[in-house]
Formats: structure tokens, C-alpha cells, sequence
């Protein structure tokens, strides 16, 4: 780990602030991720700016009958909200099938939207990786690939995006709010949010240098049946191979978003009008463009049929 | 496959970043709990220079006491335990939060220790399994471990005790878990919900189902 | 004490402590974290400084360049490990790649350098400063691709017995497979870690080894300084496997940088460079051709196993329990080994067996099948009483078919299905698989030193380890029974070279031959108690803290007198392991569900009937049973090295990617040992039972899989995707 000074922030527009003025500062928040990354020099900030202290831990009901929930919220403590478990029952189920009690209890909302992929090559500082060298290669893409994107992804980085939360999010639409350092705020679609890897899968967001995630909205609750699928070889404690987040009204119409096949969380509104047909036309319009690898091509059938007991479940 | 006369060198250098804890402050910022107080401003150093790592002060509650260290800013809790407060019951066993052993209970809260830089904790109190109970008068959960055998080679285990009794706190707090049928009901200290929320800690000795034994047995009594 | 003859009646019988359930003596230790592991030691290191160990970058090649400069300059920095400084270095016999790399690179995350700082960030940092130059040359990573090139092994020749070639064509039922099993970590908790101190021309090294005489032997080696100069102590170990059987980079590393930084120095690897930089079991590709009559009578069986290694390395012997587990007049079993680039392979919890049985118990499910047989009947129907290679050469103990009957009327076998994917419980698929469990008794000498104090106190020195297999307690009941003392007036002292040299912990060898080593020792000091008090040493008895004769009873405290007495003795063997085949038994049963939409596999219960011997504690021995179980369903069902083919290492380096059962996949487990002793093995009667646990259980699982889904699956892991072709419709 490189050396690093460090201060607490007072106030979120600080924070933004603190982190536009020193080159190569970062925030830290729950850790989980960025101290992971920076034990092995794939994060390397100069400075961290701390933003445990900052009062954004709280969820508040929203005008429009949403939640607003703070950046700062531990995924323990969104995932234990009555009116998380009562009303957008995906993102529980989500945040409680990631990772592990301790971690969830540290992990925070934006911190959990804003974690890198756990490609191991990404991991590896001895191996080839666009995303964390520019220009290096991919070295997955010809290399061991299991866990990786099937769909979305480029010639430059077939990584996935980690998160279970993400996927809930995407599906319900939520709203990420964030402050500029130079006090402006903006409000984005999470859908907005994450990129494709393109020819610049070092980018990864659309977040500008210092913009700082505030809170992350869901609109109103959508009623219906909420399942989180996540289907993985470890029982728990293991990222997805695939995952699926879905809400089913009685009349068989809903929503429905995958993880752990691209390099975002995936989700088309083509592929959600079929779901009254059934899991295959619905995983096909969702992977129409897709790419498997030799390792990952079982993500194919494996995303129908998640879907399918997903659906069989909805039927009861 | 590489080939031969293919030279590579390790990452760092392509990245042009070897150059970089060059330019640190040689005295870092003294964190300052809630001041904001802003960091010393980098200044350049001459090549060859040898510019001394950030460090800030930290006071930690461990166990009831208050500890008060000067510390290396990159010093993990992990590492503030067990090398500077010589409290090694807390184990490193990977470092990256893959494996539990280091899982102590901050603020009454179960967390990686290895995950959080000790800087990040000032003014916490911290409750380690030298915490818990010693040899001669133990906690009812390693009392518990011990009749049950739910351990081997002991590396895991105050990882697994500290997380276990978190993980009945948790429970009792009604916070669910990924086995819990209904998200909205009180979860129960059932087998199947002890073995879910253990499974953040690893025990490659494999005394899982002597352990989950342990626990429920702990859960069963009444408080 | 020469083992030669049966044992017969002896002082262990009585039973009063040995065989019992107790607790662990090193318990309250453990669980309060006051159990001292081998980084952990500041009250011998307080000074100590931190090293890092530096991977190889390449698979294969050498090292053009290294620049240390930067990384001299950094903060802290007390001094920086290469080949280059640390000139000529020996390699012990046991280690097949250099612990120090350079110039030349044998297998990726090789050790090339250590930094040593004042502080463990310090060295972490400047350990990154090192600028490396390598020249790649191309290697061989793909065991399937060597396959062709592999040969056979120096000293182990293919063993054929009547014509198997002949009796396999001619045989009315055939079965000719093909199965894998991947590469495999042990991926212990405690990383490899040592202090060194030197102390002029004296090394200490406190470090995580399982095997303290190897240890220390192969450091002086590796050093070039003579062995009476290395000391080598490991009184804890958080978990080895085989892992730690040889001294790794940690140990020489933290040497040498001792030596350079002239202070005392702390090494630990770190948790990605493990997995490439340390040993592993190695995959395999067996071939299993098994010929019956049709009413199950094996007429032929074979089994060749591939494995790869480094050059000068050695294959994984996976037909070994082949040659002894079924009857079948016509046999062939055949080793080859491919030379390969990948990090090298070694011993992991029963080498040989745990691989083998993977393959050969689900050739016997599948051959059941098409006999038309139950596997338990098939099984039992080619049960032998003799080395089926050796005529006339019995096993010690083979209640083989006891293990196999008890476990099915344990298990309720007779409601399995006999019919592939009959079963359901809502949308999961219900199986029920078993296999057989076999692994050997190994005897080995083992000595230990006895002493008894003025307050009756008894204290055990031997160089045994405790890897979490319950050594401390094994040995303590053992010196409780012979000195007829309670369990709390015996201290138990391991893991430090200046105590008599002990079996170690491999092989599951350790539990018998340390205590009969113990057992010798007590027998010593048992006379010279009785020489002390001139008692006729015939009728003595020790209980209740007093040696009795006749009407006489003498407290052991006052025996021992103010200077105590002390006897140290070891444990030797004659020929009985030649004469008789000493071997244990079990059987593993298993009940899986798989989800019929996604193929996810859940184990839901488990059994393991063992006969090992006498049960020097069946707490201790159940504990370890279940974790070889729990790491049998994690080589079923997920654990597998990835093997970069092309770069030529294993990708998922790290317990994220590498992974092992956690707690959500390992259902309550049952254990029954037979009541067996046997009088063969050694004056305790016992035998290894650690690694038989492991053996079988990985094809009971997949054969439960197979039950359940209708599915064969011949490549471990037994992973989701390799289910969902076969699964119903979705």
C-alpha cells in the first residue's frame, strides 16, 4: 500500500472539495473494496478523504412515496429496514446475498454501487488488464473466464460488475444523487450510472473526479412479487455466476434484471414485455447480442432457467 | 503462452507510478476527529529522497480500555491489534476479507478487521476475543466451542467465536438473512440461519458442524 | 521399545483416560486467542522486522535484471533478499523448486526477493519498488497436452499381477472411463509464516511446520550452516494439510533477511502469492477399466493415473489404494508423470488416495450399474481379506464390509432409488451416492521424553506437531493412563527441534506412532520410578497419583523426589507392516439435492463409518473426520485451481476465487468408529484416521449427484454447468 495522508470530512460539498484538490485523492467510506484493491496497488490515492462522519446514514420517505437512502447506510442496516423488507423485498434479498455478515456490516450503499469487478486477472498486478493498465490486454479474454460477461462486454474487458445491490437498484429504477466539488448537485438513473466497457473499461462510471455519491432514491414501491435469484457453486459467501432480480405482478407482467453477465447490471425493457410468455424469450431478447467464452457459455441456459424458477415461483 | 525473449516487467513500472510515494508529505495530517482538518499539501521530493509515511494518532477503546496510538495512516485494524497493541487472538488469514479471521466487534458490530484502517476508528470501542474471556474464565460461547469441539487447528476460531456471538446479537435484533423465509418476520437462531450468517467465516479444518452445535446451544439458553 | 511382536495386553487397556471424549487440553487457549502462532510472537521478537516476499512475475524463464535501488531508499527499508545476495543457497531433497529464485524461474510466484522494513506497510510498499526484468520462455501448463510425453515414474513401476489385458477383453461386463480431478489447495487458514533470530552462528525459527526434525534438517541444508545450528520451533499451526510438511519461502526468507538486516525478522506469505508460490495437489487424468462376471465378480481392474510435476518432481499417486481395496485376480495399475511449469505439486491430506478414490468410486457406481448391482453389494461382493497382489499376506484388520453394511442401515441406503433422478422435494432433485473409504497405516519411529516432577506432575517433550488433529491431547490422555495420573497433572510440550524427534503430523501417521512413542517413554520412566522405590517392577500399579506394589503405595511425587526423574525412549518397528497389511477402512454416504431448474448442488446429509483402530479420543478423531468429510465436498463440488494454460499459472489465486466450503454448505454430519483395536499397529492398538476421512467422500458426493440428476459427471468439480444439459426442461 502506498502512503497516503488522510482527513475526516465535515460536510458532503467538503468532502467533493477536499478530493478536488489533492491529486489522486479518493474517498473511503465502508473500505471493503478500496482497501482490498489498495493492499495490492491497484488503488493507489495519495490521499483519503473519510466520509463515515458525514450525516448521510439515514433512510427518509420521499414526497413522492420512495425512499431516499443515504450514502453512508451499511448494506446490514438498508437490508434490515422494515420498509426495505415490506415494500422493495429485491433489494433486501439482494443486499443479504452478498458478500458476508461482517462485510455488509461496513459496506456502504454508494460504496456497494461503486465496487470494481473481481476479475482475477484485474487482481493479479503480474498479468495483463485494460481496466487496470490501459493498453495492456485483456488477459481473461483468452484466459480462464467462468465468472465473466457473456454480454455487453468488448474486446478489451469482458469483467462483471460484482454487486447483487446494483441489480436490485437497476431494477427499481433508483436514482443516485451525488455533489460536485464545486457544490453543484445532480441527480442520475442508476441505469446511467455504470458504463460498458467499450474501449475504456478503466472508466467505469459516470461520475466525475470528486463527485461524491449523496444518496441513492427509489421511486415509489412497485407492488408485485420480489425475488433475488443468485445462483452460484458456494452456498453463500461467493459472487454470482448468474443472478436475477425480478418483481412479477399477478397478471404476469414485471421487471426483471440479471447479474453477473455483464460488465453493469443488465436489464431490457424489450426482454421484460415477454415475460408473460416465459423465461426463454425473456432470457433470449436479454442476451440477444451475447458473447460467452468457452468458460462461461453455460451463463446462457443457466440465465433461462434461473428465470424460469423464478416465474415457477412467481405462478406458486 | 509467452514467448521467449518477451520481456516483462512487474506492473508498477508500466504504470509509471513508482514514483509517486516520492511525492508524499513527509509529515502526513494528524487526523482529527470531526475537524475536517485538512491534509498537509504534498510537496515534491528530490529523487533519492526518503520521505517518511504518513502518520496520524488514533485512540482506540479496546476491550474497555483506551489505547493511544501513533500510527502509519496505512496501519489496518487488523494490523494495530496484533502488532502494535500485541493483541494476536485476532488473525490474519488473507487480508482481503475472503476468509473471517480476523472479524472483531466494533461499535457492538461485527466487521473485517483487515478491511478498515485503524485511522478510520478513532474513538471506537473494539472488542477483540482477548475481550471475550481469558483461559481461566471463558465466555459461554468459547466454554461452548471448547465442549463442542468446534475447532481444530484454533487459527479460525476467535474469528468464529467473535463472529458467532455478533451473529446472535443480530438475530436477536431481528435483522434477517438470506435463508430467512419471510424477509419480514423476527428471524430464529435455527440451524440453517446460524449456518448462513457463520458463512463469512472460513474454517478449512472443517469444524462447521461442530461449531454450528456450539452456537445453537449458546442461542437455546435462556438470557 | 522395539515394536516387533502383537501387542498384548498392556497399561493403555485400562482405558480410564484413553479412549475417552475429553476436551482439548490446549482449549481455552485456542478459544481466547492466547494460543501463540508462529507470527505472533513478540515476547521472543519484539524487535522484530517486517519481510515481504516477492513473486515471479513469469511462469518460466529467468530474471534479466533486478534494480533494488528504489526500494532501498525507501522508508524504512533495512535490507533487500536476492539469489544474487544471498549467494550459493542448497535445496533440501524435499523441495522440488528453489525456495529463492534467480536467475532462472521455475513456476510463477516463485520467490525472488525479500524486503525487509521496520514496519509490515513499510515492506509491503517498497516491496513494489522492485524493478524486475524478466526474459519468458515458453512452458508446458497443460497436463492434458503433456499427456502423450509422460513417463513413468523411477521408483514406481507398473505393477500388473496374472493378465489383466486378457481377463479385461474377456470379461461380460466392462467398464472403460476416463476421469479428472483438478489441481487443489490446501488453503490452510494460517499463512506459511517463521520469526528468525539469529543469535551469532545460532538460528532460531519460530514457524508453522508440520514436520520439526525435515524442518530443521532441510533449513541447515538450504543455509549451508550444520544442523546443530537450527532450531526450529512450531508449537501451534493454524492448519497444514500437507502444506506445510517442508520448509517454504517464509522460513528461508526470513533467514537469510535476519541475517542481512542483523535483527530478528517476521515473514508471512501473503494470501494471493500462496496459492502459486506454495505446493498443491496435483491434477490427474485416471483411466479406470474394471471386467466382471455378471454376477459382480471383478475378474480385471485397472487404473493409470497422469499427473504433472516440475522436473526432478514426483507424480500424485493415485492408484495406490487400487492395489489393495478390491479382490480381482487380473490387475494392472501404472503412474505417469508429465513434466510441467506450473507451481510445483505435492502432498495434500492423503496424496495418492483422496485423488484416486475420486476416480475409482465412481467407477464402481458406474459398474454397479450396469452389473445391475447395489454399489454397497457390488463393493462388498469383492471385498478380500488379503493383499489381493500378495497372496497369502492378510490385513492386520479389514472389517471393511462392517463399515459398508453399518453405514447403509445408518443411512437408510435400502430407500435409494436404484434408478437415476426418481427422487424429488419440490423443485430440488434428491440422491443418495456412497463410496468407499480406504487409506493406510503408516508406522514410523517416534520418540518422546518423560519427566515427573516433585509435586506428581507429569511432562511430555516431543517434537510432534499439533496441526489441529489433537496431538496435545492425545498425548497427554496417553502419559495420564501410563502414569496413572489425572489429564490436568500432564503438561504437554510439542513442537521444538531440542525435543526428541517424533513421527510428525502426515500421513495420518501422527496420532499412533507419537503416542506409542509416549507409550515407550512412560514405560521407562514407569522402571525408573520403580527402580527408585525398589519395587519389583512386575505388579506394579500406577493410579490415582500413586505407584502401588502389593500393599505398598507410594504418592508419585514423593517417587520422583526433589530432582525429579526423567526417561526418554522412542518407538521403533519390526517387520509387522510387512507381515500383515495395515490399512483403514470406511465408508462415506451421502444425500445431495439438486435444484432441477439451475443444477445447484446442496449436500443434505452425511455419514462416515470408520474402522481406524483404537479411538485414542473420539472427540478429537470425530473432529477429525468431519473436516476431512467437509473438505471432500468441497474437492466434489467447487474446489479447483484454475489453470491459466497459456500464461502458465493457477488464475484464482486468492480464497474469493479459490473456493472452499463454507458454513452454509456443510449439513450436520454423523461419525461411527467401529470397535476395533489393532494389535498390530503398535502397544496403543490405533491407527491414522485423519486422512480417511477425506477418501471416498468426493465420489460419494457425485455419485449422489448422479443419483439424484441421471447426470455422470467424470471432471471434477462437479460444478452446476456441467449438470444443466441433462437436468428436466426448464
Amino acid at each position: 500500500m502506498k502512503s497516503f495522508t488522510y482527513e475526516k470530512a465535515a460536510s458532503p460539498a467538503a468532502a467533493a472539495d477536499a478530493a478536488a484538490r489533492t491529486e489522486g485523492a479518493k474517498f473511503i467510506a465502508g473500505g471493503t473494496n478500496l482497501l482490498d484493491l489498495m493492499k495490492l496497488e491497484i488503488e493507489a490515492p495519495t490521499h483519503l478523504v473519510d466520509v463515515n462522519g458525514l450525516a448521510l446514514d439515514t433512510i427518509e420517505e420521499t414526497p413522492a412515496g420512495g425512499l431516499r437512502i443515504g450514502a453512508l447506510v451499511r448494506n446490514t442496516d438498508l437490508a434490515a429496514d422494515n420498509r426495505v423488507r415490506r415494500d422493495y423485498a429485491v433489494l433486501s434479498r439482494a443486499l443479504l446475498s452478498g458478500a458476508s455478515g461482517q462485510l455488509r456490516n461496513k459496506a456502504t450503499t454508494a460504496g456497494n454501487l461503486l465496487q470494481r469487478t473481481r476479475c482475477p486477472y484485474f487482481y493479479d498486478t503480474d498479468q495483463p488488464c485494460n481496466k487496470r493498465r490501459p493498453g495492456s490486454g485483456c488477459g481473461a479474454l483468452d484466459g480462464y473466464s467462468r465468472q465473466h460477461a457473456v454480454v455487453g462486454a468488448s474486446a478489451a474487458c469482458i469483467a462483471t460488475h460484482p454487486s447483487d445491490m446494483a441489480v436490485a437498484m437497476r431494477l427499481l429504477d433508483a436514482t443516485v444523487e451525488t455533489v460536485r466539488p464545486d457544490g453543484e448537485t445532480r441527480s442520475l438513473p442508476v441505469a446511467d450510472l455504470h458504463r460498458l466497457p467499450g474501449d475504456t473499461p478503466e472508466i467505469e462510471t459516470a461520475l466525475a473526479p470528486g463527485e461524491l455519491i449523496t444518496a441513492v432514491t427509489l421511486p415509489a414501491p412497485l407492488g408485485g412479487t420480489h425475488f433475488y435469484r443468485k445462483v452460484r457453486d458456494r452456498a453463500s459467501y461467493a459472487f454470482a455466476l448468474v443472478s436475477v432480480a425480478a418483481v412479477v405482478q399477478a397478471d404476469g407482467t414485471g421487471r426483471v434484471a440479471l447479474g453477473g453477465v455483464a460488465h453493469k447490471p443488465w436489464r431490457i425493457a424489450a426482454a421484460e414485455a415477454e415475460l408473460p410468455r416465459g423465461a426463454k424469450p425473456v432470457a433470449d431478447a436479454l442476451l440477444a447480442q451475447a458473447r460467452p467464452t468457452k468458460d462461461n457459455d453455460f451463463k446462457l441456459p443457466l440465465v433461462q432457467r434461473t428465470l424460469a424458477a423464478v416465474l415457477a415461483e412467481a405462478r406458486g | 503462452m509467452q514467448g521467449p525473449n518477451d520481456v516483462t516487467r512487474r506492473d508498477v513500472l508500466a504504470a509509471g507510478a513508482a514514483t509517486v510515494a516520492g511525492t508524499l508529505a513527509p509529515t502526513g495530517a494528524q487526523a482529527q476527529s470531526g475537524q475536517g482538518a485538512p491534509p498537509a499539501a504534498p510537496s515534491a521530493s528530490g529523487a533519492g529522497a526518503s520521505p517518511q509515511p504518513a502518520r496520524a494518532a488514533v485512540s482506540l477503546k479496546v476491550n474497555g480500555t483506551v489505547r493511544d496510538l501513533d500510527l502509519d495512516t496505512r496501519t489496518t485494524l487488523l494490523d494495530a491489534l496484533r502488532e502494535h497493541l500485541h493483541l494476536t487472538g485476532t488473525k490474519k488469514g488473507c487480508d482481503h476479507g475472503q476468509c473471517g479471521a480476523c472479524t472483531v466487534i466494533v461499535e457492538g458490530r461485527r466487521i473485517n478487521s483487515c478491511l478498515s484502517l485503524a485511522v478510520m476508528h478513532d474513538g471506537d470501542s473494539v472488542t477483540t476475543i482477548e475481550g471475550l474471556g481469558t483461559p481461566e474464565a471463558l465466555h459461554p460461547m468459547q466454554a461452548a466451542f471448547v465442549a463442542h469441539d468446534g475447532y481444530q487447528c484454533g487459527y479460525c476460531t476467535p474469528g468464529q467465536i467473535c463472529s458467532a456471538v455478533a451473529v446472535l446479537d443480530e438475530i436477536k435484533a431481528g435483522i434477517p438473512s438470506h435463508v430467512s423465509a419471510d424477509l419480514t418476520a423476527a428471524p430464529e437462531p435455527s440451524a440453517d440461519e446460524v449456518r448462513e450468517r457463520m458463512s463469512g467465516n472460513i474454517c478449512r479444518c472443517g469444524a462447521y458442524s461442530n461449531i454450528v452445535e456450539a452456537i445453537t446451544e449458546i442461542a437455546g439458553r435462556p438470557a | 521399545m522395539k515394536f516387533d511382536t502383537p501387542a498384548t495386553t498392556n497399561p493403555i487397556d485400562a482405558l480410564r483416560v484413553v479412549g475417552q471424549p475429553v476436551s482439548r487440553i490446549e482449549g481455552p487457549l485456542k478459544t481466547t486467542g492466547t494460543a501463540p502462532y508462529a507470527y505472533e510472537r513478540h515476547d521472543i521478537a519484539p524487535d522484530a522486522a517486517y519481510g515481504h516476499v516477492i513473486g515471479s512475475a513469469i511462469a518460466k524463464g529467468r530474471i534479466a535484471a533486478i534494480d533494488t535501488s528504489a526500494a532501498a531508499r525507501a522508508p524504512g527499508v533495512r535490507a533487500i533478499v536476492t539469489a544474487r545476495t544471498a549467494g550459493p543457497l542448497g535445496k533440501a531433497s524435499r523441495n522440488t523448486a528453489k525456495l529463492l529464485a534467480g536467475p532462472e524461474i521455475a513456476h510463477y510466484h516463485q520467490a525472488v526477493a525479500l524486503v525487509v522494513a521496520d514496519t509490515f506497510e513499510q515492506a509491503q510498499a517498497a516491496a513494489r519498488l522492485v524493478r524486475i526484468d524478466y526474459v519468458a520462455e515458453a512452458g508446458a501448463f497443460d497436463l492434458a497436452a503433456a499427456r502423450d510425453g509422460a513417463v513413468t515414474p523411477e521408483d514406481e513401476p507398473d505393477s500388473t499381477i496374472g493378465d489383466f489385458p486378457g481377463a479385461f477383453a474377456a470379461a461380460p461386463v466392462q467398464l472403460d472411463a476416463t476421469y479428472t480431478t483438478p489441481d487443489q489447495a490446501h488453503a490452510m487458514m494460517e499463512p506459511h509464516a517463521s520469526i528468525a533470530v539469529w543469535r551469532g552462528d545460532m538460528l532460531t525459527l519460530w514457524t508453522s511446520n508440520q514436520m520439526i526434525a525435515w524442518g530443521a534438517g532441510d533449513l541447515a541444508k538450504t543455509l549451508g550452516i550444520p544442523r546443530d545450528k537450527v532450531r526450529l520451533v512450531s508449537p501451534y499451526i493454524g492448519g497444514g494439510f500437507g502444506g506445510k510438511l517442508f520448509i517454504r519461502a517464509d522460513a528461508v526468507l526470513a533467514a537469510l533477511g535476519a541475517k542481512a538486516a542483523g535483527q530478528p525478522v517476521k515473514v508471512a506469505l501473503t494470501r494471493p502469492l500462496m496459492f502459486n508460490n506454495t505446493p498443491h495437489r496435483p491434477a490427474t487424468i485416471q483411466r479406470i477399466r474394471i471386467g466382471a462376471e455378471r454376477d459382480g465378480t471383478i475378474t480385471a481392474i485397472g487404473h493409470e493415473s497422469w499427473s504433472g510435476d516440475l522436473p526432478d518432481g514426483k507424480p500424485e499417486t493415485a492408484v495406490q489404494q487400487t492395489r489393495l481395496l478390491y479382490a480381482g485376480a487380473n490387475r494392472l495399475t501404472a503412474l505417469r508423470l508429465a513434466t510441467l511449469d506450473l507451481p510445483e505439486g505435492n502432498a495434500m491430506r492423503a496424496p495418492g488416495e483422496a485423488s484416486g478414490l475420486m476416480a475409482l468410486e465412481i467407477a464402481m457406481d458406474e459398474m454397479a450399474e450396469k452389473l445391475g448391482l447395489d454399489p454397497v453389494e457390488f463393493r462388498i461382493r469383492n471385498d478380500t481379506q488379503e493383499d489381493p497382489e500378495t497372496p497369502g499376506r492378510r490385513f492386520s484388520q479389514r472389517p471393511f464390509v462392517q463399515c459398508l453394511r453399518t453405514g447403509a442401515e445408518r443411512f437408510g441406503w435400502a430407500k435409494r432409488a436404484a434408478r437415476p433422478a426418481q427422487v424429488r422435494d419440490g423443485v430440488w432433485l434428491i440422491g443418495l451416492g456412497m463410496a468407499s473409504a480406504f487409506r493406510n497405516n503408516l508406522l514410523t519411529k517416534s520418540a518422546a521424553r518423560v519427566r515427573l516432577d516433585a509435586k506428581g506432575v507429569v511432562t511430555v517433550e516431543t517434537d510432534m506437531t499439533d496441526i489441529g488433529t489433537g496431538s496435545y491431547t492425545i498425548i497427554a490422555q496417553t502419559a495420564a493412563e501410563m502414569m496413572g495420573v489425572p489429564l490436568d497433572k500432564v503438561g504437554v510440550r510439542l513442537g521444538d527441534s531440542d525435543f526428541p524427534v517424533s513421527a510428525g503430523s502426515g500421513g495420518q501417521w501422527g496420532g499412533n506412532n507419537s503416542t506409542a512413542g509416549v507409550y515407550a517413554a512412560c514405560t521407562k520412566l514407569r522402571a525408573a520410578v520403580a527402580r527408585k522405590l525398589g519395587f519389583n517392577s512386575t505388579d506394579l500399579v500406577f493410579a490415582d497419583g500413586a505407584v502401588r506394589s502389593g500393599d505398598r503405595s507410594v504418592p508419585l511425587a514423593a517417587a520422583a523426589g526433589a530432582d525429579g526423574l526423567v526417561a526418554e525412549d522412542r518407538i521403533e518397528y519390526g517387520d509387522l507392516a510387512e507381515k500383515y497389511q495395515q490399512s483403514t477402512f470406511g465408508g462415506h454416504f451421502v444425500e445431495a439435492a439438486v435444484h432441477a431448474h439451475t443444477g445447484e448442488i446442496r449436500v443434505r446429509r452425511m455419514l462416515a463409518v470408520c474402522a481406524a483402530g483404537r479411538i485414542l479420543n473420539p472427540k478429537s478423531a470425530r473432529s477429525q473426520v468431519i473436516g476431512a468429510m467437509t473438505m471432500g465436498v468441497g474437492a466434489a463440488l467447487m474446489e479447483h485451481l484454475a489453470v491459466d494454460t497459456g500464461r502458465g499459472f493457477f488464475v484464482n489465486h486468492d480464497l474469493a476465487g479459490y473456493e472452499v466450503p463454507v458454513h452454509a454448505d456443510i449439513p450436520h454430519q454423523e461419525v461411527v468408529f467401529l470397535d476395533e483395536t489393532d494389535p498390530m499397529s503398535s502397544p496403543m492398538k490405533a491407527k491414522g484416521v485423519g486422512e480417511l476421512g477425506i477418501c471416498g467422500v468426493a465420489a460419494a458426493v457425485a455419485n449422489a449427484v448422479y443419483n439424484a440428476t441421471g447426470v455422470r459427471v467424470r471432471d471434477y468439480p462437479v460444478t452446476l454447468d456441467k449438470l444443466l444439459a441433462g437436468l428436466p426442461e426448464a
